[in-house]
């Protein structure tokens, strides 16, 4: 009698009720009433996980549940309904969505106390629970755009929620439209999609792609291929990889806890997510796979290297959160699809953590974000600067911590899988030494050394319980959260990656099959640990914090006279390769000049305008004219009829005499 | 050159001479009977192409009522000598031309007209003709006849309300 | 030997209705014009008898012009008494001072 499977409608239901309700009565509500509608449908949604969790696994199934709710678009041929559909890689979505979402929801009760439009943070961030559980549930590419575009709608809203301040509504805007554009391509992917397969049911596609030949990997025509890019340029944007990434630093304007539940956690995985969930079509598409890593492993480095010199905290913060979305998407490239769905859990842990606790820390330095003006606030906020250095861990890479698994899984696969790449693999790996330095240099930044704040001014103080009890949880989670993946260090199986293999070995051809049971093998016991110990990327983290520790610590003006030595470089890196620039003068400046003087000024204005107000004063023209006729004085009329009368007399007798 | 002939030519320059007389005559009254002589000859030559009955009702009705009825109003109104205002352009430059190309016109049909060729015997038309002309009025034509006769009524009528001074 | 062509009828009447055109065309006379309005319906009238006796047969011409003289008189003694009225209202016969209906 499993309830939720029945009715796996109430889940993304609830948040949605909750968007509805705090919407419409929020205004005159309490912040308790309104924290009470906001909080339960999340926690009620959460609860549903956790019992279609168990449902699912108590039906022992090696396939996808599928249900239908509602005929949706028949046009012809083409169908799409709200179907529903589970798998085990769906229930880690909702786990992670669900889950740090609540945690999140919480933690915004505190930092979000004084701030004005209470009721419509909540509303919206309910609205955002809903399309995101959408998108992950969805049995169609159709619905699952529904949820893609929602919560890009969501992001709107949020990062420029403070629409009074200008620079939060472009950052908004922004958003919006850069990830428009890679929305193109995943529109247009759709419809190569319908148009291959005639169907555009996940089912029904990777039962037919199952069957099709793995297309070359040097050929770019391949429909597979073309159907996998168009699909990934939607990624592309909606998890800002190169080179549409240029939104999610200036999504920073929104408040916080929209930064750690929006983009870190939940809508900007949703690109690899989608990669992931088409896995069979990646799989037959070598090319494609190709692509997206090198895309991933591009951005991972490029956004690290802008990282390392930013000096508000959100910033890092967002860059990293770029590069590690880049690593995501080089685990799926080469193959490595439970890998990187595991890096994406991890990071929505210590990331999701991360920004909390940032937030914690601008709450605390009553707003200020520059780390040039923190320092040594280690003893005054101890709990935020625990869990801080415990999500910091994770995110290097230190062994035992979260962070480790998914990204040695990650390495693993660039170096031995079958698709490997050592390019891409020193990529990854050069990527996390820059990740371990810029990430211990902010912790160093913000919470050793030297107070670069006048004390008077600021009065630093821990924050409330309802923002440090979602810092611990995460915090737990960030150091916990890989323990699935354990074993591996003894040569064992990763819990993860088998939990996640029905999806992912359904439907591949033999490569990715084998990739999958190579998790499982190894070498056994203490040379596996010995091996994973001094991995690589183990090593690279620790050089990271070293130099940190070197230049923040030990010698504090080194940094300054390196910036100077490397001036050129230093600005290049800190004004984010000027690309935001290059955009507005190669993209921006000249849309606007085509829309304000062609289509505005011309097409507008001149001929539509024109033919318009044309029909109205040739209409006025003519009449001016034709109106002198009645001057009133009658022997003009008495004229006109003689005219007439000539005129009739001639026809009459004239064309009718000539025609008899 | 037979009599009707020269009869008809007689009459037909009397009609035109009297046409041409009201044209030019600057005093409405002179012009009134330059339209009456232009009546009368009408009426003659009614009188040669035999309908005898047409020729009294002119006299009597059109020359002998309605003329009378224009001497009265001009008598009335002291019409004057007419004033030689050229208000309106369009009729001064474009009116006579006009005029003179429908004439022409018209003139250059009626000599075309099949049924013009055809003679007509001179005066007496076969028959009786006035006991033809009432079988048709009050038979065939009984209903516009008695339309007329509440033409001629509202006429009366609408005179009379539109001249009355405002009491 | 007595006998006319309907012909020379037709062009009288022609040449009649065209200076009966030009008389209402060119008099500024409101009663001027009137009667020039007589003269055109008496062309008329002409060529309708001039027809119906080429024609032969029943005589519908002259009803014609039966019909034509009396709603001629009908519509003359109307038309004074608008012109009455006019001059009643405007103080002069000319109709080019009539003129209040500009556009």
């Amino acid at each position: 009698m499993p309830i939720i499977l029945n009715n796996l409608w109430i889940i993304p239901l609830l948040p949605l009720l909750g968007a509805a309700i705090n919407g419409i009565f929020g205004k005159q509500w309490s912040q308790t009433r309104v924290n009470v509608v906001g909080i339960s449908s999340v926690s009620l949604t959460f609860l549903g996980v956790i019992e279609l969790t168990r449902e699912f696994l108590a039906l022992h199934s090696q396939v996808a549940w599928v249900r239908s709710y509602a005929p949706w678009m028949i046009a012809g041929p083409f169908r799409a309904d709200f179907n529903f559909q589970i798998d085990q890689l769906t229930l880690v979505m909702l786990g992670v969505v669900s889950g740090v979402g609540l945690l999140i929801h919480i933690y915004s009760t505190g930092y979000m106390a004084h701030e004005g439009g209470y009721y419509r943070f909540f509303s919206y961030l309910n609205l955002f629970m809903f399309f995101m559980l959408t998108l992950v549930m969805a049995g169609n590419l159709v619905l699952m755009f529904v949820g893609w575009e929602g919560v890009g709608l969501c992001s709107y809203l949020l990062i420029g929620f403070y629409f009074l301040r200008k620079s939060a509504s472009d950052a908004g805007k922004k958003a919006f439209i850069v990830t428009r554009i890679g929305d193109v391509g995943f529109t247009i992917g759709t419809l190569l999609v319908f148009w291959t397969f005639k169907s555009v049911d996940f089912t029904e596609i990777f039962k037919q792609a199952s069957g099709m030949p793995v297309e070359s990997p040097t050929y770019i025509g391949g429909t597979l291929t073309v159907i996998c890019l168009l699909l990934f340029a939607g990624a592309i944007g909606k998890s800002a990889q190169l080179p549409l990434y240029v939104w999610l630093p200036d999504a920073m304007e929104g408040p916080t806890p929209v930064s750690a539940l929006i983009h870190a956690a939940t809508m900007v995985t949703a690109g690899v997510y989608m990669v992931a969930r088409m896995h069979v079509l990646y799989s037959h598409a070598p090319l494609a796979m190709l692509v997206v890593a090198i895309v991933g492993a591009a951005t991972l480095f490029y956004s690290a290297t802008i990282g390392l010199v930013q000096t508000d905290i959100k910033k890092v913060l967002a860059y990293s959160t770029v590069s590690q979305l880049g690593y995501m998407f080089l685990g799926c490239g080469v193959g490595a699809y439970a890998a990187g769905v595991f890096h994406l859990m991890t990071h929505a842990f210590f990331k999701g953590l991360l920004f909390l606790a940032a937030g914690s820390v601008i709450h605390a330095m009553g707003g200020e974000q520059d780390m040039r003006n923190m320092g040594g606030l280690r003893k005054k906020i101890p709990i935020t600067f625990w869990t801080m250095f415990a999500a910091t861990l994770a995110i290097a890479g230190v062994p035992l911590f979260s962070g480790f698994f998914s990204k040695e899984a990650i390495l693993d696969a660039a170096k031995d899988g079958p698709y490997a790449n050592i390019y891409l693999w020193t990529l990854g790996i050069l990527g996390a030494l820059l990740t371990s330095f810029y990430m211990f240099r902010l912790l160093f930044l913000t919470f050793f050394g030297e107070q670069r704040y006048d004390e008077h001014k600021v009065h630093v103080h821990e924050s409330p319980k309802n923002m440090t009890i979602p810092l611990i949880l995460l915090a737990i989670l960030a150091v916990s959260g890989g323990w699935f993946a354990a074993p591996t260090m003894l040569g064992g199986p990763n819990h993860f990656e088998n939990f996640l293999r029905p999806v992912f070995e359904a439907g591949a051809p033999a490569a990715s099959a084998a990739l999958a049971e190579n998790a499982g093998a190894g070498e056994t016991g203490g040379n596996a640990l010995v091996k994973s110990l001094l991995a690589p990327g183990v090593i690279v983290a620790l050089i990271g914090f070293l130099t940190a520790w070197w230049f923040y610590i030990r010698r504090p003006d080194l940094p300054k006279k390196l910036a100077a030595s490397m001036h050129g470089l230093y600005t290049l890196l800190l004004n984010k390769y000027y690309v935001d620039e290059i955009y507005l003068a190669v993209i921006v400046r000249p849309l606007l000049w085509v829309s304000t003087n062609v289509l505005w000024h011309t097409v507008d204005e001149k001929v539509i305008d024109g033919a318009v107000n044309g029909v109205a004063s040739s209409a006025r023209g003519i009449g001016g004219e034709v109106r002198q006729i009645q001057s009133g004085n009658p022997r003009s009329y008495a004229t006109w009829v003689v005219i007439g009368a000539v005129g009739v007399t001639v026809l009459v007798l004239g064309v009718w005499g000539m025609v008899r | 050159m037979t009599l009707p002939i020269i009869l008809f030519f007689v009459f037909a320059a009397i009609a035109v001479i009297g046409a041409l007389m009201m044209i030019f005559f600057r005093e409405p009254i002179h012009s009134a009977l330059a339209l009456i002589l232009v009546m009368v000859a009408l009426a003659v030559l009614y009188l040669l192409l035999g309908a005898e009955f047409i020729a009294a009702v002119q006299i009597i009705v059109y020359a002998g009522a309605v003329m009378v009825l224009f001497v009265f109003v001009i008598m009335l109104l002291n019409a004057g000598e007419e004033e030689r205002t050229n208000i309106s352009k369009l009729a001064h430059y474009v009116g006579w031309p006009l005029g003179i190309f429908l004439t022409v016109e018209l003139v250059y049909w009626m000599l075309r007209a099949p049924i013009g060729a055809r003679a007509t015997t001179a005066t007496i038309a076969p028959g009786d003709p006035t006991r033809d002309l009432s079988m048709l009025l009050f038979r065939s034509y009984l209903f516009p006849f008695e339309i007329t006769s509440i033409l001629i009524l509202i006429a009366l009528i609408g005179a009379l309300v539109l001249a009355k001074r405002d009491s | 030997m007595n006998e006319i062509p309907i012909s020379y009828f037709l062009v009288l009447s022609a040449i009649l209705f065209g200076l009966g055109v030009l008389a209402f065309v060119f008099k500024r006379n409101i009663i001027t014009v009137f009667m020039a309005i007589e003269l055109m319906l008496n062309a008329v009238n002409l060529a309708f008898v001039a027809f119906d006796r080429a024609r032969g047969g029943p005589h519908d011409g002259w009803v014609f012009v039966f019909f034509v003289i009396v709603v001629a008189a009908a519509e003359a003694a109307v038309g004074l008494a608008i012109a009455i009225t006019v001059v009643h209202n405007r103080q002069s016969l000319n109709i080019e001072r009539v003129n209040l209906l500009k556009f």
